[in-house]
């Protein structure tokens, strides 16, 4: 189906979703704006509790806002039941269905569509082989590992062709090993199907390795959607900047804006040059984010900030250096070990930070 | 170290001899109440009657083949007993027909109770245990008291002008099956509601994102699961069913019998001892015939599903 590359796979438009009532309620999703483009794989990113399974839920069909719209390639679907949206969720717990085979799972959804049996069963190997679970089709679902359960939960999903899948934290439940594996593997599903992936999680690190675009969420909101490399080094607020990855925060005095960067005196006297978010204008005091790996650890004196080293934290490919600025902040410096051996700096050192150009990023707030 | 084995044997020999022990008062209790009686009513049934009620004893297959056949008065010859034959075939109708009622409505009720919140489910079941504290004498007279013709079902019939005349519900056998409804309908809503608490309700939604519609998540998924519940729910409203005295007695008028009548009849004013213990037995092999088919279906459907 040719679709306009303007037309959104998914859109939701003001969607809001009260809980509880009376004094207790509150708004799991609060005017919610986002659109997700065709074969895009998007990332909803937060906390428990931040309306990201909420909105997915909503998406899915199995609750329904109390207000707003949420448009499939441009058509209403919020008054849909979920067995009437071309849409398909891979779930938390995978939900088996633990007195079918892994091939009746995988054909369930086919066969509530009415599809041929041969047209079925030619499916449900095609969708055997694209998950490599060719062997183990005749297997019950609890008699298989958790990762092999993960992968039917998205053979079975993935046989109807939705539109959109839906991932609910589908590899939270897998070890690290695993998880990395899948990562890649899922990655790979969505370039070979094509179809766009909604992808929810808490961990920012899966988000950041999988997606196309990232949509950090807090509160019921969406505090900012953007490529993973913009959410990482271009935060616009402080609880992006604090929630993915390490950073340090610096306060400073706008001092003068060109074009796209602003210059900012730090509480040191230093002056850096900063970006700040799209659609806003800096001015007065405002807070500065630097990632730990941007900065650089010089003798004292050199480069723009001087402290003193509070702790060494060695983590095998990194070393952080913690450091008492002479204002009194706290910053961390990250230095690739680039060879074996102690990192040079010991706790009281006097010692130097430089700071990579372009790197430095103002807050919202 | 031949040794060490043989008096760790020994032990544990003596442990078992000790265990059997411990169980003994449960064991005498079981064969006192169960086992023992069971026998002497198989003795029974082969002994002859006596003139007036109880025993004579002597063998005698008389008990038994006045189950199915009746011996004419004049010339001695046998013939099937229609009457035994139309009370069996009754009864099993009416206990079935009984279990399906009550899965009908036992499996949406007990569905309501199961998807409440966790506390109001308490209430729930109390609820519907609150008629098992009232006698069955009474429930069953209530139920009279409901559908007979001067009843409050016929009056407000008669006073909406749907019929002219009072419908004739009592002592017939919709009268039976709906006493036993009533009466037998906690005994499916408990074990149903037993295996649906257990159902993971994320599969049900899973169907729905799977395109399945509510009848075919119903039938494909939920159904499957909660067959444990099923099985036994039927099970338990079954075999009184099948043996029921009280209801077929007072809403059958003593016109439309039961098994459990007709024994009774034999202990009483038919004096026929050997008969009613060869009937106890035929209700008895009825109940256990039925079970091996059902149960044996049922878990063959489920092997089938599970491959």
């Amino acid at each position: 189906m040719a679709v306009p590359a303007d037309k959104a796979a998914i859109e939701a438009r003001g969607v809001s979703k009260l809980f509880g009532s009376g004094e207790h309620q509150v708004a799991a999703l609060d005017d919610v704006f986002v659109s997700v483009r065709e074969n895009e794989f998007f990332t909803l990113l937060g906390p428990s509790g931040c309306g990201k399974t909420t909105l997915l839920r909503l998406i899915a069909g199995f609750d329904f806002p109390d207000s707003g719209e949420i448009l499939l390639h441009g058509n209403d679907i919020a008054p849909l039941p979920p067995y009437k949206r071309p849409v398909n969720t891979v779930f938390q717990s995978y939900a088996l269905f633990p007195h079918m085979t892994v091939a009746q799972n995988i054909a369930f959804g086919l066969e509530m569509l009415g599809q041929p049996k041969g047209e079925v069963r030619a499916r449900v190997a095609a969708m055997l082989k694209l998950v490599r679970m060719e062997k183990l089709a005749e297997r019950r679902t609890s008699q298989i590992s958790g990762g092999q359960q993960q992968r039917v939960a998205l053979a079975r999903a993935l046989a109807p062709q939705p539109k959109v899948l839906l991932l609910d934290e589908p590899l939270s439940a897998l070890d690290y090993k695993l998880r990395k594996e899948m990562q890649i593997e899922l990655k790979r599903l969505q370039g070979e199907t094509g179809i766009t992936f909604i992808f929810v999680t808490h961990d920012q690190e899966e988000a950041l390795a999988m997606s196309d675009r990232i949509a950090v969420m807090s509160g019921g909101r969406i505090l900012q959607i953007g490529s993973p490399w913009e959410i990482y080094d271009r935060p616009a607020e402080r609880f992006v900047a604090d929630f993915i990855g390490e950073t340090n925060f610096l306060t400073g005095e706008v001092k003068s804006v060109e074009g796209e960067s602003a210059t900012v005196v730090l509480a040191s006297g230093a002056g850096i040059d900063a970006t700040y978010p799209v659609g806003t204008q800096p001015s007065g005091r405002v807070t500065v984010v630097i990632r730990p790996e941007h900065a650089q650890a010089v003798q004292p004196g050199a480069g723009l900030l001087s402290g003193t080293v509070s702790n060494v934290v060695y983590l095998g490919t990194d070393t952080h250096i913690h450091v008492a600025l002479d204002d009194g902040a706290h910053f961390v410096v990250r230095q690739q070990n680039a060879r074996s051996g102690p990192c040079g700096h010991e706790t009281g050192d006097k010692i130097g930070i430089a700071v990579s150009p372009g790197v430095a990023q103002i807050l919202k707030d | 170290m031949a040794v060490v084995a043989q008096t760790a044997e020994a032990r544990e020999r003596k442990d078992i001899a000790n265990r059997w022990l411990l169980s003994a008062p449960a064991l005498f209790i079981v064969f006192i109440a169960a086992i023992g009686p069971l026998f002497i009513v198989l003795a029974y049934s082969f002994l002859a009657p006596g003139p007036y009620g109880d025993v004579k004893w002597e063998f005698s297959l008389g008990g038994w083949t006045s189950v199915l056949f009746q011996r004419d008065i004049f010339d001695e010859t046998l013939s099937l007993a229609d009457a035994h034959l139309s009370i069996f075939w009754r009864s099993v109708k009416l206990s079935l027909m009984t279990t399906v009622v009550t899965l009908i409505v036992g499996f949406p009720t007990a569905y309501f109770i199961a998807t409440r919140r966790e506390r109001d489910r308490d209430i729930w079941l109390f609820l519907i245990t609150i008629p098992f504290w009232t006698n069955l004498l009474i429930r069953t007279f209530a139920v009279l008291e409901i559908i007979r013709n001067e009843g409050i079902v016929n009056n407000i019939l008669i006073g909406v002008g749907l019929v002219e005349r009072p419908v004739q519900m009592l002592f017939t056998d919709f009268a039976i099956m709906l006493g036993m409804v009533y009466v037998y309908l906690p005994l499916m809503v408990l074990p149903l509601y037993a295996s649906m608490e257990k159902l993971d309700f994320r599969l049900v939604e899973a169907g729905y994102d799977l395109y399945a519609t509510r009848i075919n998540v119903l039938r494909r998924i939920i159904f499957p699961l909660v067959k444990p519940g099923v099985v036994a729910g039927s099970i338990l409203v079954f075999i009184p069913s099948l043996g029921a005295y009280v209801t077929p007695s007072i809403l059958g008028g003593g016109k439309n019998l039961m098994i459990g009548n007709l024994i009774e009849l034999q202990f009483g004013q038919g004096r026929n001892w050997p008969l009613g213990a060869a009937l106890s037995i035929t209700l008895m092999l009825i109940v256990m015939i039925t079970l091996l088919v059902y149960v044996r279906n049922a878990s063959g459907g489920a092997e089938r599903h599970h491959g």
